[in-house]
């Protein structure tokens, strides 16, 4: 067989560079997104493909047989995944190309004698080990197969120094030596790198670390690129860790944090503050009728919905209320904050999966001053973006992030399972307060309650 | 492919990165996450070279098991994504 000349292989690669690009420009606006996806899958389909007919291979037969294992594992959870587990599911999958990159870089480093790239190889093997170890642990975070509370024992930041020590030491040792047990050692640094940098993440900024990661995995890929001399995995990889950067910051924006106070914060020790346990003062607690009634005569109402609606899978219930009470002739909006869910964007997925208009969906900074104006807000499972702690207690977790100023309503009614501090581990005072009615149960129960009771009304 | 020739692609991808996504609305930000992350699946293209040339049974081992994972990250990024994205799509959108 005939290989594709390189000039022809150039080409192609660049075209699929061309699809990648447009994906990611084509998630400007929700009209071309999906278009813009599907391109970016188009053109991971035609590299694929030039690479079949452009490098004389062996091992063909394997190779299609990997890929298909690999399809067959992935396509199927991607499409059942519950739209609430999403952000799990995006750190997995990132995990698994940082490992896929370590792993190539691994074996790449027989193939070379150049010494600039083995630094590409030990920077790609030591950021990918990294990013599959980190992605692994927020995956087990999210998922809650380990605490979401951040995980800290003495001697960690001594640890993670002399780890981070010795990688360097054995990065610079390869570099000249080309030496594979060493390289050896240094993936499982980097494994060990990726455990201790996420262990003592909270959870509310687990988010965070996953967009970080996967700026990362984007870097681990462009670097591999410079290893194999191929330009598509260098431009697709740096756009990724460019993006991720940029995400990255945005998020921690959002949230009122610095990246580097989420790494680093706990290792000072200042974001351990909060308790896990609920306080036994009073809270003023009702049924569904009444808040139905609360709902039913207001003008206008405000619904905040957070995890706890995600969770109950209960947006589809809570389209129907705004439904419902549109028809009373109440003017309704959904408060979405940029965190809400567990993602930036997430509660916005998952509101329009139940078909709420985007004309409804009102994002933090334009639906702030409308608080005042409201006679009722509805917090449906939310509870760290609404806590007033993030504005006034400068020892909380919180303290700083932007928050919906829910308490400017005239009632405050808060749908919740518990009264079990939310995702970041700290109490609610405005739950304590007098405008506040609280109706506890599974967010869908109650939202379905409520909505029988002011269909009644 | 000479090393300045790949320093100046590299740096001018980090200029259309940051110029593409600043555009990205925060309605968008999940997906754009996911989608990015499909993208870095490509290093599917990278273990496929490595398998191709692997003649040891153990390098073609591990080059096997970093295209299963690779294959996963890619397959599974855009599938994910368009998932969320149809849920952005047309169907009964209307107030």
């Amino acid at each position: 067989m005939t290989l594709l000349a390189p000039v022809w292989t150039a080409l192609l690669y660049l075209a699929a560079a061309v699809c990648f690009i447009l994906a990611l420009r084509g998630l400007s606006s929700p009209r071309t997104a999906r278009r813009g996806n599907l391109l970016g899958a188009f053109g991971a389909l035609l590299a694929v493909a030039t690479v079949f007919v452009s490098v004389k291979m062996d091992n063909i037969p394997w190779i299609l047989g990997a890929i298909a294992v690999g399809s067959a594992v992935a396509a199927p959870v991607a499409r059942r995944v519950q739209m609430t587990q999403m952000p799990q599911l995006v750190a997995l999958f990132n995990g698994v190309g940082g490992g896929a990159a370590a792993l190539v870089a691994l074996l790449e480093l027989g193939h070379t004698g150049d010494a600039w790239v083995r630094v590409a190889i030990v920077f790609t093997l030591l950021v990918g080990a990294v990013s599959f170890a980190g992605s692994a642990i927020t995956f087990a975070k999210l998922q809650e197969l380990m605490t979401t509370r951040p995980v800290l024992f003495p001697g960690l930041p001594v640890l993670m120094g002399a780890v981070l020590l010795v990688a360097v030491g054995a990065a610079v040792a390869i570099v000249f030596s080309g030496s594979f047990p060493l390289a050896l050692l240094l993936l499982a640094l980097g494994l060990m790198a990726g455990v201790l940098l996420v262990l003592p993440v909270g959870g509310a900024d687990v988010p965070i670390v996953i967009s970080l990661l996967n700026a990362f995995t984007g870097l681990a890929v462009a670097a591999s690129g410079l290893v194999l001399g191929n330009v598509l995995l260098v431009v697709a990889g740096t756009l990724v860790g460019a993006s991720g950067t940029i995400l990255t910051r945005a998020m921690a924006a959002a949230m009122g944090r610095k990246v580097t106070g989420i790494l680093f914060g706990a290792f000072r020790g200042g974001s351990t503050a909060g308790s896990t346990t609920a306080s036994d003062r009073p809270v003023r607690s009702s049924s569904a009728e009444d808040v139905a009634v609360l709902l039913g005569y207001a003008q206008r109402v405000i619904i905040v919905p957070g995890y706890g609606l995600a969770v109950a899978q209960g947006q589809h219930t809570a389209a129907e209320l705004a439904l419902a009470l549109e028809a009373r002739g109440i003017d309704v909006d959904f408060a979405i904050h940029p965190v809400a869910g567990r993602m930036p964007g997430h509660m916005n997925v998952l509101l329009a999966e139940a078909n709420v208009p985007y004309e409804s969906l009102k994002e933090m900074g334009e639906i702030n001053s409308e608080f005042r104006t409201a006679d009722v807000a509805l917090v449906v499972g939310a509870n760290d973006v609404v806590n007033p702690a993030a504005k006034t207690s400068a020892g909380s977790p919180i303290y700083g992030m932007p928050i919906l100023e829910v308490a400017d309503a005239r009632q405050v009614v808060f749908l919740k399972r518990s009264m079990r501090p939310g995702f970041a581990g700290i109490e609610n005072e405005l739950l304590y307060e007098p405008q506040t009615t609280l109706l506890f149960g599974d967010a869908k129960e109650s939202l379905t309650k409520v909505l029988g009771a002011v269909k009644a009304l | 492919m000479d090393g300045i020739s790949l320093l100046t692609i590299t740096v001018l991808a980090v200029f259309v990165g940051f110029e593409v996504v600043s555009k990205v609305s925060s309605t968008l930000h999940t997906p754009l996450m996911s989608g990015a992350n499909a993208i870095h699946g490509i290093i599917l293209v990278g273990a496929i070279i490595v398998a191709g040339q692997a003649s040891d049974p153990w390098v073609l081992a591990v080059a096997l098991l970093a295209v299963v994972l690779a294959t996963a990250n890619l397959v599974g990024g855009f599938v994910v994504t368009d998932r969320m994205l149809e849920m952005f799509g047309g169907k009964g959108r209307t107030k």
